[in-house]
C-alpha cells in the first residue's frame, strides 16, 4: 500500500507541511524545488502521484504537466495541480493540461488527503 | 464561314463556362478559401481595362494610323508605374469609410453631397452607355463576320446580340446583386473577371502567332513587306504622315492614364473589389506586363491584314476574324471571337455592376426616400431589387443604343469620346485626396463645367457627323458666332478635336473647382471629410483605434435600430448592435449608449447598402445635430487621437493593476497556506511529538511575521506611488544613519557570521530627506545583504561617498552575485533575487519600494554586478537645491 508521491513547489514551508502530511498518510515522499527537478524526478522515479505548484522557477506546473501528459510512458502518473491563483480560467487551464485534480492554495489538509487518497485508489 | 448555330452554341457555352468560375469562386469564398484573395488574380482581374474595343478597335486604328493605338496602353503603364501609392490611399479610404463607387468617392469627400453624387453618376452614365453599346456592337460584328449573316438587323427578336445581352444581365444580376452591403467583394464576378482576362489574352495571342508564322515568314517579313508598299508605309510611324504629333501623343496618353483609374469598371475592380492593399505592389509591374503582351501583336496583324486583303479589301476592325477565315481556319476564327466576346462581356458586366450602384445610390434611392418619407416600410430588400432593375435596364438601353445608332461611330472614337467623359472627375478626385481646401461648391462647378464642355466640343459634334443632327453649327458655331465653334473654342485652332476638348473641358474644370473653392471656407462637414479622406493614413479606423468624429448631438437608441432595419433588414440590424455591444464590452444591447461614435458607425453601414449620401440623409433626419464651428474639426480630429493615446495608457495602467493585485494575492495566500497547513496539521495530530510542534509553530510565527511585513509593504507601496505618503523634511548626517542602520542590523550579521565595515569621509554635509525613509532604504539593502552573504565567510562593505553634486552609498557584498538577466528585474515589483532552494523570506517588495523612495529626492539607485563577484547596490542623492546655495 506504499505509494510514491513526489512535491514539487518553490516554497520550503508548504514543502515541509506537505511533507509531513503524506508521510503521516503513510507515503513514500520524494521533493523537487523548481520546474525542470520535477520534470526530472518524474521521468526518472515515475511516482504515484505528484502535488504540483504552477508557480515554480524555471517551468511552470502547467509546463510541466503538459509534458508529462504529451509522454505516453508516464501515463500512470496522477497529477494534483496547486496554485495560489484560485481563478476560474486556471482551474480550467489546468484540466485542459491533463490535470487529474486541482486545489487552490491556502488548501485544508483533511481536503487534500482526502483528494490524494482518491486519485491513489482510483489508480 | 460557321454555321449560326454553332457560333451562338459556342458563345453560350462560354457564357455557360463564366457562370461555372464564378459559382465555384463564390462557393470558395462561403467555405472560407478564397480565390480572389491573390495578387495576381487582382491583376487579372485590371484586365477589364481591355474591352472588345482593344481586341478589335486597336487593330482597325493601327490600320488606319499606325502606332496611334500606343498611347491607349502607355497611359496605364505610366499610371499604374506612377500612381501607386494613390491607388492604396484610394484603396484606403474607400475601405474604411465603406465607399461602393466613384460617385459615392466623390460625394462622400464634399461632405457627403447627395447632389454631387447625382451629377457623378449622371456624367458615368451618358459617358458609358456608348461604351457598353460599342461592346455589344463589337459582338454583333463578330457574328456578322463569322456566320456571313448580319447581326443587329432583322427584327429584335431574331436578334443573338439581344440574348446575349440578357444573358449579361443575368449574370450580373447574379453575381454582381447578391449582398445588400456593396463594400462587400464580389467574390465570383472577380474570378470570372480574371478569367476572360486569361481567355482573351491566349486568345489574341494564338492569332497574333497564327498572323506572323502562319501567314507570313514572322513579323520581320511582315515589316518588310509593309515597308515595300508605298501606301502602307506611313503605319509603322508615329502618325498621319509620319509628322509626330506630340501635343495629340500627350493628350492621348493623360486620357488613358487618367481613364484607367477612374472609370467605373476600373474603380469597381481596383478599389472595392480590392482584397488586399499589399497587391497593388504586384500589380504595379504585372498589369503592363499584361498591356504590353496584349498589344505585341496589334501592329503585325493590321498590317498582315491589309497585306492580305489590300487597303480597303476588308474592315480592318475585324481582321482578327476574317484573317483565319480567310485562310480555312475556322477553328482559330471562333476562338479568336470567343476572346473578342470575353473582352466585350468583361467589360459590361463590370461597369453594370458599377454604374447599377450608382444609378441605384445616387439616384433612385434617394427619390424613393423621399416619396417614402415618413414610413416605417421595411427597406431592406429596395436597394437590391433596385440593382437589379438598373443593370437590366442599361444592358437595354445599350442594346437599344446599339440598334439605333450603332453603325454611326467607328469603335474607336466611341471609346475615346467615354474616356473623356470620366477624365473630367479626376480633378475633384485627385484635389479631393491631396488638398483639404476642396468644397462641395468647387467640385459641382468644376464638374458641370467640365461635363459641358465635354458634351459642346466632343459629344455633340461627333452626333452631328453621325448626320442626326445639321452640320452646321460645328462648322459655323451656333447662330454663326464662330467662336463658339465646337471644335475650334475662342479660336481655338491647330488640334484635333479630341485633344482640344480635353484641353478646354480639363482646363475649366480644374480652374472652376480650385476658384469657387478658394472662394469660401470649406463648411464643416466638408472640413471633416477632408480631414479623413486627406489625413487617411493618420486617421483612419484601423483595429481598435478609436475613429475621429466629427459630430455632436443626441440620438435615440429605438430610432438608430429602427432604421438600420428599415434598411439592413432586422437580422443583420441586430447583428449590427450586438456586434457593437460586445466589442465596447456592454453586457445587453439596450444598454448601449447612443453617442457620437455609433451614430457614425450605423451611418456607415447603411453607407454600405445605399450610399454614403442617401445614408448620411436618413441618418440625420432621426439624430438632432448640433451646428460644429470650423474650428471644432481640427479640434476634434486632434482630440480623437489625444483619445487613442489616454486610451493606450488607461490600458496599460489597467494592466499593470491587474498584475499587481494578482502578485498581491499570490504573494499573500503563499505565507496563509503555509499557516494553515501548519495549524491543521497540529490539530489532528494532538500526540505530536514536542520537537516537531515547536519546530511548526517555529514556522507559523515567521509565515505570520512574513504576512504582516507584506501587508505593511503593500499599504507602503500603494501610498507612495498614490502619491499619498506623507514625507518629512529632516536634516540628516549619513554618517549617523549608517552607523544606526549597521547597528540594527549587527544581530543578523552575527548570526550568519559575517562582517560589515563602513568606509566613509570624516564628515558630509547634511542632507534633507525623510530620516525614517532613508533607514528604511540602508535596512533594505543591508538585510538583502545579510541574506546572500556564504555563512561563516560573509562579508560587506558600506561605502559612503560625497562630492559637489550629492552623496552616495552603496553595500557590497560577497555573496553570488546577479545574473544579467536578473538585474533588470530585481527593481521590479515582486520579483526576488535568488535560487528557489533558499531564496531568503523577502516579500519582493523591498527593492521597489527602496528605489521609489530614492526617487523621490531626486537620486537615482542602481545595481553593479557580476555573476561570482558578489552585488554592489548603490544609491545617490543630490544635496537640496537650498544647500547648494549655502555650500556655494
Amino acid at each position: 500500500m506504499n505509494k510514491r508521491v513526489l512535491i514539487a513547489d518553490d516554497e520550503p514551508n508548504i514543502v515541509i507541511s506537505l511533507e509531513f502530511l503524506m508521510k503521516r498518510e503513510g507515503h513514500v515522499v520524494s521533493i523537487a524545488r523548481d520546474g525542470p527537478s520535477a520534470l526530472e524526478a518524474i521521468r526518472t522515479t515515475r511516482p504515484d502521484l505528484v502535488l504540483l505548484d504552477v508557480m515554480m522557477p524555471g517551468m511552470s506546473g502547467f509546463e510541466v504537466c503538459q509534458a508529462v501528459r504529451a509522454d505516453e510512458a508516464l501515463a500512470g502518473v496522477r497529477i494534483l495541480m496547486l496554485s495560489a491563483k484560485g481563478r476560474d480560467t486556471d482551474i480550467a487551464k489546468g484540466s485542459a493540461m491533463g490535470a487529474d485534480a486541482y486545489m487552490t492554495k491556502p488548501f485544508s489538509t483533511r481536503e487534500l488527503a482526502e483528494k490524494v487518497r482518491e486519485l491513489l485508489s482510483a489508480a | 464561314m460557321l454555321s449560326t448555330p454553332l457560333v451562338l452554341a459556342a458563345s453560350f457555352a462560354y457564357l455557360l463556362t463564366l457562370f461555372g468560375v464564378a459559382h465555384w469562386a463564390d462557393r470558395r469564398a462561403q467555405a472560407g478559401r478564397s480565390v480572389i484573395g491573390n495578387a495576381w488574380v487582382y491583376t487579372l482581374s485590371m484586365g477589364v481595362y481591355c474591352t472588345a474595343w482593344t481586341y478589335f478597335g486597336s487593330i482597325g486604328r493601327a490600320a488606319s494610323s499606325g502606332l496611334w493605338f500606343l498611347p491607349i496602353y502607355l497611359g496605364p503603364t505610366l499610371a499604374m508605374l506612377l500612381a501607386g501609392s494613390l491607388l492604396r490611399k484610394m484603396i484606403r479610404i474607400a475601405r474604411s469609410y465603406r465607399i461602393t463607387s466613384i460617385a459615392d468617392f466623390i460625394a462622400s469627400r464634399y461632405g457627403k453631397s447627395r447632389t454631387l453624387a447625382a451629377l457623378v453618376t449622371v456624367i458615368a452614365l451618358v459617358g458609358i452607355l456608348p461604351y457598353v453599346a460599342l461592346q455589344l456592337k463589337a459582338i454583333a460584328s463578330g457574328l456578322t463576320v463569322l456566320t456571313g449573316t448580319q447581326g443587329g438587323s432583322g427584327p429584335w427578336w431574331s436578334d443573338s446580340t439581344l440574348y446575349i445581352a440578357l444573358a449579361l444581365a443575368g449574370f450580373t444580376v447574379a453575381f454582381g446583386t447578391r449582398h445588400l452591403d456593396t463594400s462587400e467583394r464580389h467574390e465570383g464576378m472577380v474570378a470570372a473577371i480574371a478569367f476572360e482576362s486569361v481567355v482573351k489574352l491566349l486568345a489574341f495571342l494564338a492569332l497574333g502567332v497564327f498572323v506572323c508564322w502562319g501567314l507570313f515568314d514572322g513579323p520581320g517579313d511582315i515589316f518588310a513587306r509593309a515597308a515595300a508598299q508605298p501606301a502602307l508605309k506611313g503605319l509603322s510611324g508615329l502618325g498621319a504622315e509620319s509628322k509626330f504629333a506630340g501635343g495629340q501623343w500627350f493628350a492621348l496618353t493623360l486620357l488613358a492614364m487618367l481613364s484607367v483609374i477612374f472609370l467605373p469598371r476600373q474603380f469597381q475592380v481596383m478599389v472595392v473589389e480590392n482584397v488586399d492593399e499589399r497587391h497593388v505592389q504586384r500589380a504595379t509591374w504585372a498589369f503592363p506586363a499584361y498591356l504590353l503582351l496584349i498589344n505585341l501583336f496589334v501592329l503585325p496583324i493590321a498590317l498582315g491584314g491589309l497585306l492580305h486583303f489590300g487597303v480597303g479589301g476588308a474592315d480592318p476592325e475585324t481582321f482578327v476574324l476574317s484573317l483565319p477565315l480567310a485562310n480555312a481556319q475556322p477553328a482559330l476564327a471562333l476562338v479568336a471571337f470567343i476572346g473578342g466576346l470575353s473582352a466585350a462581356t468583361g467589360m459590361v458586366i463590370v461597369e453594370a455592376i458599377a454604374v447599377s450602384t450608382m444609378v441605384s445610390n445616387d439616384l433612385v434611392m434617394p427619390l424613393l426616400l423621399r416619396w417614402q418619407r415618413g414610413s416605417e416600410r421595411d427597406l431592406s430588400v429596395l436597394p437590391l431589387a433596385v440593382r437589379r432593375t438598373v443593370i437590366v435596364a442599361l444592358l437595354l438601353l445599350g442594346y437599344l443604343y446599339f440598334r439605333i445608332a450603332g453603325e454611326a461611330y467607328a469603335l474607336v472614337s466611341i471609346g475615346l469620346i467615354s474616356f473623356a467623359a470620366v477624365a473630367q472627375f479626376a480633378p475633384v478626385l485627385l484635389g479631393g485626396m491631396y488638398w483639404k481646401g476642396g468644397t462641395r461648391a468647387g467640385a459641382l462647378a468644376g464638374l458641370a463645367a467640365g461635363f459641358a464642355l465635354w458634351a459642346w466640343t466632343l459629344l455633340l459634334p461627333s452626333i452631328a457627323k453621325s448626320g442626326w443632327m445639321d452640320k452646321e453649327f460645328v462648322a459655323d458655331g451656333p447662330f454663326g458666332i464662330a467662336l463658339l465653334r465646337p471644335e475650334q473654342l475662342l479660336g481655338l485652332t491647330g488640334l484635333d478635336n479630341l485633344t482640344h476638348a480635353l484641353l478646354w473641358s480639363l482646363l475649366v474644370n480644374a480652374a472652376l473647382y480650385v476658384a469657387v473653392s478658394l472662394a469660401r471656407e470649406p463648411s464643416t462637414r466638408e472640413a471633416a471629410q477632408a480631414q479623413l479622406f486627406v489625413d487617411v493614413f493618420r486617421r483612419a479606423p484601423a483595429a481598435g483605434r478609436a475613429t475621429p468624429v466629427f459630430w455632436r448631438g443626441r440620438a435615440r437608441l429605438a430610432e438608430l435600430q429602427q432604421l438600420a432595419a428599415r434598411f439592413l433588414g432586422a437580422e443583420a440590424a441586430q447583428r449590427l448592435f450586438a456586434d457593437w455591444a460586445r466589442r465596447r464590452g456592454i453586457v445587453s444591447v439596450q444598454y448601449i449608449e447612443p453617442d457620437a461614435q455609433l451614430v457614425e458607425h450605423v451611418e456607415t453601414q447603411l453607407a454600405g447598402a445605399i450610399g454614403s449620401g442617401s445614408a448620411h440623409a436618413v441618418v440625420a433626419a432621426v439624430v438632432e445635430e448640433e451646428p460644429l464651428a470650423p474650428g471644432d474639426i481640427l479640434r476634434m480630429a486632434d482630440e480623437a487621437s489625444q483619445v487613442r493615446a489616454l486610451n493606450r495608457q488607461l490600458e496599460d495602467l489597467d494592466r499593470q493593476k491587474d498584475d499587481f493585485m494578482s502578485s498581491v494575492t499570490h504573494e499573500l495566500r503563499t505565507p496563509l497556506t503555509s499557516i494553515r497547513a501548519f495549524a491543521e496539521l497540529m490539530r489532528d495530530d494532538p500526540d505530536m511529538q514536542a520537537e516537531q510542534r515547536q519546530q511548526f509553530l517555529g514556522l507559523v510565527v515567521g509565515e505570520a511575521e512574513r504576512l504582516s511585513r507584506l501587508v505593511n509593504q503593500v499599504l507602503d507601496m500603494a501610498k507612495i506611488e498614490s502619491g499619498h505618503a506623507e514625507w518629512r523634511n529632516d536634516e540628516i548626517d549619513l554618517r549617523e544613519l549608517i552607523a544606526h542602520a549597521v547597528q540594527t542590523t549587527a544581530e543578523v550579521f552575527r548570526e550568519r557570521g559575517a562582517v560589515v565595515c563602513v568606509q566613509q569621509p570624516d564628515a558630509v554635509p547634511t542632507l534633507h530627506a525623510d530620516r525614517d525613509r532613508l533607514l528604511q532604504v540602508l535596512l533594505n539593502l543591508l538585510s538583502n545583504a545579510a541574506k546572500f552573504v556564504p555563512a561563516g565567510s560573509g562579508r560587506v562593505e558600506v561605502r559612503l561617498t560625497a562630492d559637489a553634486r550629492g552623496a552616495r552609498v552603496e553595500v557590497c557584498d560577497n555573496g553570488p552575485g546577479v545574473t544579467l538577466d536578473q538585474q533588470q528585474l530585481v527593481f521590479e515589483k515582486f520579483r526576488q533575487g535568488g535560487d528557489a532552494a533558499n531564496r531568503p523570506q523577502g516579500t519582493g517588495l523591498g527593492l521597489p519600494i527602496s528605489r521609489q523612495i530614492v526617487e523621490h529626492f531626486g537620486g537615482r539607485m542602481w545595481l553593479r554586478s557580476e555573476p561570482g563577484q558578489g552585488a554592489c547596490f548603490g544609491f545617490e542623492l543630490p544635496w537640496t537645491r537650498q544647500q547648494e546655495e549655502t555650500s556655494a
